[in-house]
């Protein structure tokens, strides 16, 4: 059984540590130290918590520009992560991926890829290795809603079926890509048919439902890591801020201020933390330790990260090959 | 040493098998792995070392697949993935520019994409625009990736098996026509390099460079050339990236004349790469301004009515050399002569039968 706990503590961290970046990327009069792009997880931060509760270090999570919440739900290190949006020596992959690319291959996040859709067959060809050498561990790889109009999501999913590999595909809809509604993109449809025409065990669920997540990830979970193949998962989600950078962006009108709200209202995060105050599992006390040991973390990683040294332009021709 | 007349074709396949053997990481991928065509013969009775597990039949996804194998690789598996032609490959160029050619960059050197891409080049009997083309600098472009061409069966076997040991994805071009040139092949597991060109013929009043079928064709001329007293140090350029042009510089330090023969387009073809470089390093050495020869600037039809004199072939080179150094107009006549005798009743969209080896 999932510690509820522990899913509020690695969600409420994410939210923390994304806003944190928030504020700090652009401050007035100040040059900018995160200069690369960020695509922020506010909204979107529960489900990321609650399926990686469920992998083990050896699985592999694979993801996509928004990358910051599967990246630390899968327990990347924050400081090299910091240090990455920073652009320093020291980020998780040197400086040379950016906010879009994070990687921490020791604890299974094997690979963020920017390119809608692209991270996709990576996820599938690892879980073919894992297949033929008859490993326990799964692979998996988040990607949006978007990511169901390139060819190569369907490509991907029709070989994980016919292989019955030990795959788990988690779309995350949060109903836009950039500033484009879904409506306008694709059908009207149950985005699990997908899913279902490739042969594959597919489960919708609302991402704000700490219940709903916890029921269906533990079912796909289950499934792919006993032998049944892979599954298809699609969550309900919203992000809260722009397609990238710090900002609300509800004034630009490409979505309402109403729409907006009403998905604010739904807030998992704020939901579970009511919920484990009423069950008297977290109280006002613990919630505000808590949240000083985030912030102090926090803290601590954009200091270890502003200390880093940057990279050095004769670095930049190095691991072209192995 | 033991040694066997076979084919380029053959010799990729006894290659593939051989590291089959060698390290059971080495995974299989291609539309048609093993049925009755088999890629032309190149992955032809593998399942006996392979084991149906490491052949992994193609769903018609070229895209997603070669993700899978780029994904498989970066988790330790050393995926060989078949093209029947380089234009099926282009559904694919998302997952080799960005996945395949940069993973091990962006990773700061923490992941390597042990990969093989084959991709086969077609030529004659009416391939047409879409069957038929030679994009190797497209491929070349990009950092992060090796290309390389094979053309002769024992250096096409040790290159299979050289780029499959590679930490390195590697892109191995074949040109159709070389599947049937043939030659002694070691048994075994052999390895060539990735690494220089070959030089096929040495010579002083001529450096020339070609490229996979091109290089079968410069022989002919080479040996015509020969005929009249003129010398061509011939090279087989074989690897196009990383491009290491230290013994053709060389060359044409002694020799003081490039020529350079495109399989595919001349317009930003290898040649102009080579050219470029040469000049810029050699001005001083030159004694005639560098020549390049390939194809040109619109795609191949596919009637053999208008093949005549669209592919670069030993006449055009044989010709392109003679003119610099100045042959009469009888001596360019006899050996053009003699050349076209040789394939005169054979029509022009098949390979030349009397010049396909052994080598």
């Amino acid at each position: 059984m999932s510690n509820l706990l522990k899913i509020y503590e690695d969600s409420l961290r994410i939210r923390k540590i994304e806003q944190a970046i928030a504020d700090n990327y652009q401050i007035q009069g100040q040059p900018q130290l995160m200069r690369c792009p960020i695509h922020l997880s506010i909204g979107q931060e529960l489900l990321a918590a609650v399926f990686c509760s469920m992998l083990t270090v050896r699985d592999k999570l694979f993801s996509t520009h928004r990358c910051h919440a599967h990246y630390l739900a899968k327990g990347g290190s924050l400081e090299r992560m910091l240090a990455e949006i920073h652009g320093r020596s020291t980020g998780c992959i040197g400086g040379r991926g950016g906010s879009m690319h994070l990687t921490d291959i020791e604890v299974g996040m094997i690979a963020s890829i920017p390119i809608v859709g692209s991270a996709i067959p990576l996820a599938v060809g690892s879980a073919l290795a894992s297949l033929i050498d008859s490993t326990s561990d799964i692979s998996s790889v988040i990607f949006g809603d978007a990511c169901v109009e390139e060819g190569v999501s369907h490509e991907s999913m029709n070989f994980a079926s016919v292989k019955k590999l030990p795959v788990v595909f988690v779309c995350e809809n949060n109903l836009y890509s950039v500033y484009t509604n879904i409506s306008e993109r694709q059908p009207n449809r149950d985005l699990t048919l997908i899913g279902r025409a490739h042969d594959i065990q597919s489960f919708r669920c609302d991402g704000n439902n700490i219940d709903e997540l916890i029921n269906t990830f533990q079912e796909a979970v289950s499934i792919t890591r006993n032998g049944g193949g892979p599954t298809f998962v699609v969550i309900d989600t919203y992000r809260w801020l722009e397609h990238c950078g710090p900002s609300y962006d509800n004034h630009l009108g490409y979505r309402s201020e109403a729409e907006f709200l009403e998905w604010q209202k739904k807030d998992g995060l704020e939901s579970l933390s009511k919920r484990l105050m009423t069950s008297n599992l977290l109280t006002k006390e613990n919630q505000l330790l808590l949240e000083n040991k985030i912030n102090n973390e926090i803290t601590e990683a954009f200091k270890f990260a502003l200390n880093s040294p940057m990279p050095k332009p004769s670095d930049a021709s190095t691991h072209i090959y192995a | 040493m033991t040694t066997k007349l076979i084919s380029t074709g053959t010799a990729i396949r006894d290659g593939i098998a051989e590291a089959g053997k060698h390290d059971k990481d080495v995974i299989l991928f291609a539309e048609g792995l093993d049925d009755p065509s088999a890629v032309y013969g190149t992955t032809k009775d593998l399942v006996e070392i392979y084991g149906k597990d490491r052949m992994i039949e193609m769903p018609i996804s070229e895209n997603g697949l070669c993700g899978v194998a780029i994904g498989a690789a970066m988790m330790g598996k050393r995926p060989v993935i078949s093209f029947h032609r380089v234009e099926f490959a282009l559904l694919a160029l998302e997952q080799i520019f960005n996945n395949a050619a940069k993973s091990h960059y962006i990773s700061n050197g923490q992941h390597n994409v042990p990969l093989v891409i084959r991709a086969i080049i077609g030529r004659g009997w009416g391939q047409g625009p879409e069957h038929s083309q030679s994009l190797e600098t497209l491929f070349s472009y990009i950092p992060g990736l090796k290309v390389v061409m094979p053309t002769f069966p024992n250096d096409a076997k040790g290159m299979i098996i050289g780029a499959i040991e590679d930490e390195n994805p590697v892109i191995v071009l074949e040109h159709r026509w070389c599947h049937y040139i043939t030659g002694d092949v070691e048994d075994g597991y052999i390895k060539s390099d990735l690494i220089h060109p070959a030089r096929i013929r040495s010579g002083s009043d001529f450096t020339l460079v070609a490229s996979s079928f091109m290089v079968i064709e410069a022989i002919q001329a080479c040996e015509q050339l020969q005929k009249f007293g003129i010398s061509v140090e011939l090279f087989d350029l074989r690897v196009l990236r990383p491009l290491n042009l230290e013994k053709i510089m060389e060359s044409v330090g002694k020799t003081g004349r490039l020529l350079t023969v495109d399989t595919g387009f001349k317009t930003l073809g290898i040649g102009a790469e080579i050219v470029s470089e040469v000049v810029a390093a050699k001005f001083k050495d030159l004694r005639s301004a560098p020549i390049r020869l390939g194809l040109p600037d619109h795609p191949l039809p596919s009637s053999v009515g208008y093949i005549d004199g669209l592919y670069v072939d030993s006449v055009k080179i044989f010709k392109t050399i003679a003119v610099t150094l100045g042959l009469t107009q009888s001596q360019i006549a006899e050996g053009t002569t003699s050349l076209l005798e040789r394939r005169s009743k054979v029509p022009l969209d098949i390979p030349d039968p009397s010049f396909k080896g052994p080598f």
